[in-house]
């Protein structure tokens, strides 16, 4: 009887853990979209910081995001391709792997020390480019390994299959493998994507923020999480509000982007 | 032929450069810590005073208060997230039919997505208010820091132990039950050791994201250099620091700062080594 009970109890409480994860997921989003909903307005998307709304820093935060994955997304898959296709099984193909994956969960704040370390102080100030160096660090350990494992499932045979048919290397890689995986390393894209739009921390000295609309990545750079940061720690009810309606809006954004690729993996399957 | 050659060459590069980041990562972090470095030595751990002289030429800068800011708020996170993300792995692999368990993963995955400055934002209107009514101090604090940043860390927890959960052999599972084993006994007894080694390793690399969260903490620990008293003391923490102040800071505190983000670099490298190396392993292939 005291196993049963005890069984009972252990499988009673897994379940309340379970339910306090869901319980506050939707705490956060009631919140998040009460405060979010009640705070937009029109303004809030054709004003720019300066005039209480956040064009500029959709537009800054998307910029700078697109801009770190034009630069992450090539150089991590070629990596990727690189550990799975060519240097596979060897020592130095393992050493990197592992680095690469000690690097993806490196402290986002340390890599903004070192950008600025690199990019800013040297330079004389905040800029955007060093705003996209800092994501695309983050960005690139995640597209290795999201490229590493995918092209991992592609079966052995299709690529015997293109050499048999004497085909190169590199060709075999680009036109038989690489399309194989297409549909993994575009979601691991997009999921890596909605990770570092919602990124703080490495933006905060790198390209700073700006309450100007800019395209000019020389100075200061528009950010919206950078803006939430400071929006909400100011004591006036507007910029509160301001903050409520960036973060709601960052949310929905960065939830979309995940279960767009969510839904497209499943398509596949 | 060409083709091949460069296409090659550039894979090779760009897979090196990892190598290349992690050691520039280490060579610029150390290289800045200098001045600190040679001043005060390894008593900057211990040391709990950070005042820069009237003069802004220099000053006294230890990193005792941020680090054990960061140590606190991580335990108090810790002891909270573990047994909570237990359950939460216990009851998606053995507890829900499918049809519950499958929202239910998606449910804590996108609670993973969310960005921690959401966290930070809503703890401090939302969930620092509960914390003071209810156990006192300012609202903002150590406890109110570590319990965001357990909820934080929750779902990734989960998601790691609810997958080496999944490996265990159904096999194993089946012959355990009849023996008349109940579903605790089966997991206790035959899940937990199967998938030990992958929960430790869950256990471990999220204590390496809690030491270097930034944002959720920044708004939660009140960002105050002084030593917690009590559990609900306003403190601060590595990553709160560099948040706040890193920018601001000259010559010798500036140096100081590097060196505390030197340290918090240092350990969560070897943190995610263990946890990668020793007990998750690799999955080559």
């Amino acid at each position: 009887m005291n196993r049963l009970l005890l069984n009972k109890i252990i499988l009673i409480l897994s379940t309340l853990s379970a339910v306090i994860g869901i319980g506050f997921l939707f705490w956060i989003l009631a919140t998040l979209s009460y405060k979010g909903i009640t705070s937009i307005h029109w303004s809030t998307f054709t004003h720019d910081l300066v005039k209480g709304g956040i064009r500029n820093l959709l537009v800054g935060q998307f910029t700078m995001a697109i801009l770190a994955s034009a630069l992450a997304v090539p150089v991590g898959m070629m990596a990727g391709i690189y550990l799975r296709e060519y240097g596979h099984g060897s020592k130095l193909a393992s050493v990197i792997r592992n680095l690469s994956d000690v690097m993806m969960s490196a402290p986002s704040i340390v890599i903004g020390v070192f950008v600025f370390a690199l990019l800013v102080d040297p330079f004389g100030g905040y800029n955007g480019y060093a705003g996209i160096v800092a994501l695309s660090i983050m960005m690139i350990p995640i597209i290795i390994s999201t490229t590493d494992n995918m092209l991992a499932l592609v079966p052995k045979e299709l690529r015997e299959a293109g050499i048999a048919l004497g085909g190169s290397k590199h060709k075999i890689i680009l036109q038989i493998v690489v399309k194989a995986a297409k549909v993994g390393i575009t979601t691991g894209v997009l999921l890596s994507f909605a990770r570092i739009i919602g990124e703080t921390a490495p933006l905060l000295f790198t390209s700073a923020n700006n309450q100007f609309f800019t395209m000019d990545l020389t100075g200061q750079f528009p950010s919206l999480t950078v803006s939430i940061y400071n929006l909400a720690t100011y004591p006036d009810e507007a910029s509160r509000e301001l903050a409520w309606a960036a973060s709601f809006i960052l949310t929905m954004i960065v939830l979309c982007i995940n279960l767009i690729g969510r839904y497209a993996i499943r398509n596949k399957k | 032929m060409m083709g091949g050659k460069l296409f090659r060459n550039f894979s090779f590069f760009s897979a090196t450069l990892s190598f290349f980041l992690l050691v520039g990562i280490f060579a610029i972090l150390f290289t800045y810590a200098q001045e600190s470095m040679h001043e005060f030595g390894f008593d900057f751990l211990f040391n709990g005073t950070w005042e820069a002289d009237e003069d802004d030429e220099g000053g006294i800068f230890g990193g005792f208060i941020p680090i054990i800011g960061t140590l606190l708020s991580t335990i108090i996170a810790m002891v909270i997230a573990t047994p909570l993300a237990m359950g939460i792995a216990i009851f998606l692999t053995e507890i829900a039919s499918e049809a519950i368990a499958k929202p239910v993963s998606i449910a804590i995955e996108l609670l993973a997505a969310i960005p921690s400055i959401i966290y930070g934002m809503w703890g401090l209107f939302y969930f620092a208010p509960i914390v003071q009514s209810t156990v006192g101090g300012n609202g903002v604090g150590l406890l109110t820091a570590g319990i965001v940043l357990a909820i934080m860390i929750i779902p990734f927890m989960a998601a790691i132990t609810r997958d080496s959960m999944n490996t265990t052999p159904l096999v194993l599972k089946e012959s355990a039950y009849a023996m008349g084993a109940t579903k605790f006994e089966v997991i206790k007894d035959v899940i937990m050791p199967y998938s030990k080694g992958g929960i430790i390793g869950s256990i471990i690399l999220a204590l390496g994201r809690a030491l270097g969260e930034t944002m959720a903490v920044a708004f939660l620990i009140g960002s105050v250099m002084s030593i917690p008293r009590n559990i609900t003391d306003p403190t601060t923490s590595i990553p709160v620091l560099l948040a706040n102040n890193f920018a601001e800071a000259q010559d010798l505190e500036m140096s100081s700062m590097y060196y505390l983000a030197l340290i918090l670099f240092v350990v969560s490298f070897f943190i995610i080594t263990i946890a990668k190396f020793y007990f998750l392993g690799r999955k080559v292939k």
